[in-house]
């Protein structure tokens, strides 16, 4: 956990040390909610083995069900970090009851599939701007309080969330129930053999991180106090894991290090052309091809 | 709603389905026989669209375009199989998932550098223009049954190709037992190469059938990816024969869910929630199709391996 | 009489037009070592996995301490105490060889949707896992990754995990398969050790091992009992000779 640990002191220390003006605090939180997603994911994948390609969908529940409150007038974090949560868990936990039936390649299908369903279903949402997406009132209360307005305590906020995540992801890995999900993914048959059933616990799971990917809509929907279609687009899915992969499946932590590397990569590339995904996608085959381990693999063997 | 707008949707819906099953077909047959999946299939769809359409302009037929988007689309297929895909054969399929995916950036974003993100129009060939009568008042365009009859002759010949030739029961026995097939001395890279590039032209003509009446654009690629992935899992996964019912199914659902929904719920409630009820639920049919089907025969509906 | 621990009754399975399991009736009491042997083909592996759960058979009926296991999947039938082990080794390569009992432990020590608690912290779970593993002779490699271990070792752990289980039936799979000679003799050893305590249904290719260890031996032939007996009739027994023993002679 080293390499985390130390990534997230320097994102409590950034904003003191020179990146504390507009600009820099954006793409920090987006560093952080994209971690925060890729955590998430990585549960399924490093924990679970289950490839999972329709992440995105979750994320974008989470941030439509801001949407769907806000257009209410209901903004205070009381009513809607449970109701994002719960929605995007109960999607989990209604598409997992299918898709885990299946494993391999038919379950990244099915996965893929039921993210572009939720993808077409919030772009023909007219009354929450349809393709165009919906621009919030404002951005999530605290208690009746607009402190989430403040650009230094929403970086703190993403940043305790995004802390809170790798910690219970940490916590949920290690616990009996954890435990059994890592002997799943190894070999099934093996659970299986000394009594346990994948299914049940592979779906929990899902519908965990799901409820946890649905918080991070929440954090992403207020960000930019603005929530698209396009948050659900499956390039997405393909983006965040992608980070899970880069950062690498051997840890936890894998998910943090591939976000901040992905979200760089992508700034950087952006500066120096418009076609910056021209270089992207060859760079992510090249990566796929030659850098197996990810970037833990990398630090590990030093 | 008139039966007139029920016949005209069904043969909608076939006629995409048809479409469907032609991208859907190079992908499970290329899953069948070297387990490999491709998420950059669709970019072949887009490009023949591409090819197609601008060929098309440039000779000033569309007779010429198509004939020329064909070899093209089969060069692009085999220049990535040849660069990237050869290597991910033996990879695991969150690789093969990964590394596709970059491929589908890069040709997506290469194709609105040389393109733009601005739709390409193809005309319908002054052959194929027109309508037939279906019922008094009711015209159908001739192009569309055209495709549908392109489509099914396709499917014919593929399934010809498949049961009736040697390569086809290579094909079919690479499918179940590769290292076998392998062992018999077959040249199991020149087969892999063989389905690839046939494959990619598959895909290749859905879009340039598709381009005169669909618009040609960067993302169309991977919306038909998806459907075709959902095709090959009710299908099951590597079976020509379930693909060819499930794309049917899909097709005719999925345009029927999109046409006809909005319609059908103003019977039972107002205007306005009807129509955006109707939209998002039209949306979702294909999927709960699939999760239904998936719920009953989890291998979809023709399993290839046991 | 009272109801053997495990009955097996006209079991049968076929693929295709071959019956590889047919009509397949014996019964294990409590208490000692039942060898199931016979040559290759006889459709060992299909006997085991009916009776372990990963295959289904097309009739008859297989009774465990007096409940019908036929429709059970492998998990159900482990939580009701019936432990097996596997041919080519299966141990969870990513957990040291403690974690890989201790997951045995767990899965009949109360519920595992538990969610917070460390299980590596768990004493009760560590100490029994501990337990299984100093009874094969594992004690010393508790910390070792599982993937790490040599062949022999391996084959140990398989038996732990197994153990661990606290079965009242283990259903051992060819435990010598790939074993040296030397890791042979310890291996019989172990379960010579465990003879006492459980009751054992073993399945085994090394003659020799079989003929020291069981009570009890059912000789399986084209997918058939043709014999059960103790080991000394087994061995006189004329059918026996002419229809295993006489292909095989070198064992």
């Amino acid at each position: 956990m080293r390499a985390a640990l130390i990534l997230l002191a320097a994102l409590a220390a950034a904003p003191f040390l020179g990146f504390g003006e507009g600009y820099s605090l954006t793409l920090l939180a987006r560093v952080m909610i994209l971690a925060m997603a890729a955590v998430s994911l990585w549960l399924l994948v490093g924990g679970g083995g289950m490839v999972s390609l329709g992440h995105a969908a979750l994320l974008g529940i989470g941030a439509y069900a801001v949407v769907v409150l806000d257009d209410a007038r209901i903004t205070d974090a009381a009513v809607v970090v449970p109701v994002a949560m719960g929605a995007a868990g109960l999607f989990a936990l209604v598409t997992g009851a299918v898709a885990i039936r299946t494993s391999g390649v038919q379950f990244i299908m099915i996965t893929l599939a039921f993210g572009q369903m939720a993808f077409f279903t919030a772009s023909s949402l007219a009354a929450y701007g349809g393709d165009d997406g919906y621009t919030l009132y404002g951005r999530t209360t605290v208690l009746g309080q607009r402190w989430l307005e403040d650009r230094l305590a929403f970086h703190y906020l993403c940043l305790g969330l995004l802390a809170l995540t790798l910690f219970g992801g940490h916590v949920l890995l290690g616990s009996r129930f954890g435990r059994v999900l890592r002997a799943a993914r190894e070999n099934p048959l093996r659970a299986e053999a000394v009594g346990f059933r994948p299914y049940p616990y592979q779906l929990v799971a899902y519908s965990i991180a799901g409820a946890v990917a649905g918080l991070t809509g929440v954090l992403l929907a207020n960000a930019a106090e603005f929530v698209a279609p396009s948050y659900l687009a499956w390039q997405r899915s393909g983006d965040l894991l992608f980070m899970v992969i880069l950062g690498g499946l051997g840890s936890l932590q894998g998910a943090v290090l591939g976000a901040v590397a992905f979200v760089l990569l992508e700034e950087w590339l952006g500066h120096i052309t418009e076609h910056w995904r021209l270089i992207f996608g060859p760079l992510l085959v090249l990566s796929v091809l030659f850098m197996k381990g990810g970037l833990v693999g990398m630090l590990r063997r030093g | 709603m008139s039966l007139g707008l029920l016949l005209v949707q069904g043969l909608n819906g076939l006629q995409f389905g048809v479409l469907l099953f032609l991208v859907a077909a190079g992908l499970t047959l290329v899953f069948g026989v070297m387990d490999f999946i491709n998420l950059a299939h669709g970019v072949q769809y887009m490009l023949g669209a591409y090819f197609g359409a601008s060929l098309a302009a440039w000779t000033g037929s569309f007779w010429l375009g198509l004939a020329l988007a064909l070899p093209a689309a089969l060069v692009c297929g085999l220049v990535l199989e040849w660069l990237v895909f050869r290597h991910l054969y033996e990879r695991d399929h969150l690789s093969q998932v990964l590394a596709t995916f970059g491929v589908i950036l890069f040709l997506n974003q290469a194709v609105r550098a040389i393109w733009g993100s601005a739709p390409l129009q193809m005309p319908v060939p002054a052959l194929l223009e027109g309508g037939v009568t279906l019922m008094p008042g009711l015209q159908y365009p001739v192009y569309r049954i055209a495709i549908l009859a392109a489509g099914l002759a396709v499917a014919g010949l593929l399934w010809l190709l498949v049961e009736r030739t040697r390569i086809g029961a290579l094909v079919r026995a690479g499918a179940t037992h590769a290292p076998m097939v392998a062992a018999l001395g077959v040249d199991i890279r020149g087969l892999f190469m063989l389905v690839f590039g046939f494959g990619a032209m598959l895909a290749g003509f859905a879009g340039v059938m598709a381009a005169p009446i669909l618009s040609v654009d960067p993302g169309m690629g991977d919306t038909v990816l998806i459907l075709a992935f959902v095709v090959i899992v009710i299908g099951g996964i590597g079976s020509v024969r379930g693909a060819f019912i499930a794309a049917l199914l899909v097709g005719v659902i999925e345009t029927l869910g999109r046409s006809l929904l909005p319609d059908l719920l103003r019977l039972v409630m107002a205007a306005s929630p009807a129509r955006q009820a109707g939209a998002a639920l039209g949306s979702m049919l294909v999927y709960i199709a699939m999760a239904l089907i998936l719920a009953v025969r989890p291998r979809g509906l023709f399993p290839v391996r046991g | 009489m009272a109801e053997p621990l495990l009955a097996v009754a006209g079991l049968r399975k076929r693929f295709g037009g071959l019956a590889v399991t047919d009509d397949v009736t014996f019964s294990v009491a409590e208490g000692g070592i039942h060898a199931v042997i016979g040559p290759n083909g006889a459709g060992k592996t299909t006997l085991i996995h009916q009776l372990s759960g990963t295959l289904r058979p097309d009739a008859g009926s297989i009774r465990f301490g007096g409940r019908e296991l036929v429709g059970m999947g492998l998990a159900r039938r482990a939580r009701l105490g019936l432990a097996r082990s596997f041919q080519i080794t299966s141990v969870l390569a990513g957990f040291s060889a403690l974690e890989n009992a201790a997951l045995a432990v767990q899965a009949r020590s109360g519920p595992s949707f538990r969610f917070f608690r460390a299980a590596a912290a768990e004493r009760a779970l560590n100490d029994q896992a501990m337990t299984a593993l100093e009874q094969v002779g594992l004690g010393a490699r508790a910390g070792v990754l599982a993937g790490r271990l040599s062949h022999g070792e391996k084959r140990q752990l398989e038996l732990a995990i197994a153990l661990a289980m606290q079965p009242r039936l283990l259903l051992l799979d060819e435990p010598l398969a790939g074993a040296g000679p030397e890791e042979t003799e310890r291996l019989i050893g172990i379960l010579l050790g465990l003879k006492g305590t459980y009751t054992i249904l073993l399945v085994e290719h090394d003659m020799q091992a079989v003929f020291a260890l069981a009570d009890r031996i059912s000789v399986l032939v084209y997918g058939r009992v043709i014999a059960t007996d103790g080991p000394e009739a087994i061995r006189a027994d004329p059918a026996v000779r002419a229809a295993y023993l006489g292909e095989d002679e070198a064992a």
